[in-house]
């Protein structure tokens, strides 16, 4: 900048600007019009729609508005992340478990798919010829078959496991056909505190982290940081339920009846849809990944070599940290995808929010409201993943001085 | 006449002008069947998978209860049974098939309660079925009534009244389940022989159809409750009368034919009948085709057709094992029972 102000070109009073006339010749008038026309047409195409709808629902006798969400559902669900009972519970109650059943598949998918696929990417660069075909193979078959048929593929898969009655024994837990059957801790207060303890743990290590960095920016010695913050991530917790008298007990799951009583159950839709999704999205993340650590010139990785630093450390302390600026923008992409193909879980009988939507329109029969609730919640989740991924990646984008 | 074709240039003209609207006024006063007819085609909504109700056989031609139901109504319209469309519809689209006018009829299994008369902008038109839920066990797990399936998973497809019944029924009887709700109906039948769910639920006509389609089906118990009404009824869209009416007595036609002994076989004789009921009903005798905007002979092309209600239930039904019961005529001790056809 002081370069540029030094410019005598510049150091020039700022252009006079031009009054601003009513005329089809000033461009600003002219773009004021242009965009005030495109928003009148916009605004009177959606007007126009909307009274076309209302008029054409009015004309048929079908109900509008959302009066049906405080209505009793009385449709039943099967995985219920928050308490709900048909006979009592209201459609928005039943919606809102839709809800919850996405946000439980679409984030454990992220993260799992993010994992898998970083592997999968790095392995297809390593110099052991086997592993880096593996990885290929994985990337080309798992891409080219659609998702939908991967999704069958798995719950068939899943439905081969033995009944109930003949379950296998993985220790305390049930294997069958109804799903992984694990035992259960049962939840009392002690446990809530050493959440909250947990919580306060990661916030305080991030506040010692910072002051650690600026002791370290001002006299050069860093103090330790990871042993604070494991002490006050793990230690913290655990000693505040010691201090509550160390209460654990498991709810273990027994064979009763049709199937088991007690424990958490992951079922097999769960497990089909979110197998299906990470295994499927991977070979996209793989894809991106690779393609951002191949964009990191050779010479870094020579220079590193140079320096001393083994594979493993300049992959992880060279490489990947200036591949995350290519890699973040498509993986914004990929996690948007995962959120949204997890909808395919109507085929396989997993209750997300376009299951229980649709059954709802189905049921009341308000179909424009049915899906504009859809539409809204995949709306909500997307740009709440686009916001927290831009702010990432500001984050670790290059920061040229 | 006697005015020249010049002369009445303006008079065309101004019918010309007029013409859509015209039309609307003074066509057979349904809008519907204008476009029905303009079309050349009934468009009808049907399952498409269900045995005994809608399947396509062997080779690609639409067969069942509801399929005939569809074939019957393009009979009264247009003395072409074969004039139909078939449109397949899942248990979740196909109210907005009807409401959006993509269909001009549903015959799909479909239910006739209040909520979805009063909600969904549609009128049902007739009962071809009275069903009821039931539900089908794997004669393995040794259940014998519907009372002993506290804590059962069982199957059954989104968005129907099925999915409704089972939990009022579980919620009377102070019992709990765990529901697998897949829409795809050959998706949720292979769940349930490969033993993810304990039960299959649904219409007991369509799990009696199911089982008999079975390889083995001494392996499958139907439970002897029938824990709800299930009529299954064609339905139209609120707003156009006289369409609705065209589907009723459409229906109605069949079983008065049933009810009078007139059968596609024999229908050619009964037009010399001299029972006024059978002349009524075949339009040898007063309007009642053209009062519903018809030909007259709208009901002798339905029998000569398609026939009677009990020879279309012998064809898609009775093969199936599944015996009349409730569904017989009201004269022989069941429920489908005709108004007078005059």
């Amino acid at each position: 900048m002081t370069q540029a102000a030094a410019d005598p070109r510049y150091g020039a009073a700022p252009p006079p600007r031009r009054r601003w006339r009513l005329s089809w010749n000033d461009p600003r008038t002219r773009n004021l019009a242009v965009q005030a026309a495109a928003i009148a047409v916009v605004a009177a195409a959606v007007w126009y729609l909307a009274g076309n709808a209302g008029r054409n629902l009015a004309a048929r006798h079908i109900a509008t508005g959302f009066a049906f969400l405080h209505r009793v559902a009385g449709i039943p669900i099967a995985e219920q992340p928050i308490p709900y009972d048909p006979a009592t519970s209201t459609f928005a109650r039943a919606l809102l478990e839709g809800v919850l059943n996405t946000l439980k598949v679409s984030l454990a998918g992220i993260v799992l798919a993010t994992i898998l696929g970083t592997f999968v990417g790095i392995a297809r660069l390593a110099p052991n010829w086997l592993l880096s075909r593996l990885a290929a193979v994985y990337v080309e078959v798992l891409r080219d078959i659609p998702l939908l048929l991967q999704l069958l593929f798995w719950y068939t898969l899943l439905q081969t496991l033995p009944a109930p009655r003949q379950a296998v024994h993985l220790g305390p837990a049930f294997l069958s056909n109804r799903g992984l059957r694990l035992p259960g801790l049962v939840w009392q207060p002690a446990h809530s505190w050493a959440a909250l303890a947990a919580l306060a743990g990661v916030v305080l290590s991030v506040l010692w982290a910072r002051r650690a960095r600026a002791r370290q920016d001002a006299t050069g010695v860093r103090p330790p940081v990871w042993p604070v913050a494991v002490a006050l991530i793990i230690g913290l917790p655990v000693a505040v339920w010691a201090v509550l008298g160390a209460p654990l007990g498991f709810d273990v799951p027994v064979r009763k009846g049709f199937g088991f009583a007690g424990g958490v159950t992951v079922s097999p839709e769960y497990a089909a849809l979110l197998a299906g999704l990470v295994i499927y999205t991977a070979a996209y993340v793989a894809e991106i990944v690779r393609s951002g650590i191949e964009a990191v010139p050779r010479g870094q990785w020579e220079a590193a070599g140079a320096l001393g630093l083994r594979r493993g450390a300049i992959l992880r302390m060279i490489v990947l940290p200036q591949a995350l600026r290519v890699i973040i923008p498509p993986m914004t992409s990929e996690y948007l995808n995962l959120t949204k193909n997890s909808s395919l879980a109507v085929a396989i009988g997993y209750q997300d929010i376009v299951s229980i939507a649709s059954t709802t329109l189905n049921q009341t029969g308000q179909a424009i409201e049915g899906i504009a609730i859809i539409m809204a919640v995949y709306l909500v989740i997307s740009l709440t993943i686009s916001l927290f991924m831009n702010w990432y990646n500001a984050r670790v984008a290059l920061v040229e001085r | 006449m006697t005015s020249s074709p010049l002369a009445r240039l303006p008079a065309v003209l101004l019918i010309a002008g007029l013409l859509p609207a015209a039309a609307a006024a003074q066509g057979s006063g349904s809008a519907t069947l204008d476009a029905v007819r303009g079309r050349g085609q009934l468009v009808c909504g049907v399952a498409g998978a269900v045995p005994g109700f809608s399947l396509p056989d062997s080779q690609g031609v639409m067969r069942g209860l509801d399929a005939d139901g569809c074939r019957a109504i393009a009979a009264a319209v247009f003395g072409d049974a074969n004039k139909v469309k078939f449109v397949n519809l899942s248990t979740e689209n196909r109210f907005t098939a009807l409401q959006s006018g993509e269909i001009d009829v549903l015959i799909r299994s479909t239910t006739w309660t209040l909520g979805r008369e009063a909600n969904l902008g549609g009128l049902f038109a007739g009962v071809n079925y009275y069903d009821g839920t039931g539900f089908l066990v794997k004669a393995a797990a040794g259940v014998k009534s519907a009372r002993e399936l506290d804590g059962a998973t069982i199957c059954v497809q989104p968005g129907t009244s099925t999915e409704l019944a089972i939990a009022d029924y579980f919620r009377n009887n102070n019992m709990k389940f765990t529901p697998l709700l897949i829409e795809n109906r050959a998706e949720l039948e292979s769940a349930f022989l490969s033993g993810r769910c304990d039960t299959y639920s649904t219409d007991s006509s369509a799990l009696a159809t199911f089982r008999a389609t079975q390889p083995k089906k001494e392996d499958f118990v139907l439970l002897p409750e029938i824990i709800s009404k299930e009529p299954l009824s064609y339905m139209v869209r609120k707003g156009d009368d006289k369409w609705f009416d065209i589907v009723r007595w459409s229906y109605f036609a069949q079983l008065t034919a049933e009810e009078e002994g007139v059968t596609s076989k024999n229908v050619d004789e009964q037009l010399a009948s001299t029972d006024p009921n059978i002349r009524r009903l075949l339009g040898t005798e007063g309007d009642m085709g053209k009062a519903l905007a018809l030909d007259n002979k709208w009901a002798y092309y339905i029998v000569k057709q398609v026939g009677n209600f009990g020879e279309m239930w012998d064809r898609d039904i009775a093969v199936l094992g599944v015996p009349r019961g409730i569904n017989n005529l009201w004269t022989k001790g069941g429920l489908q029972y005709a108004p007078p056809l005059r």
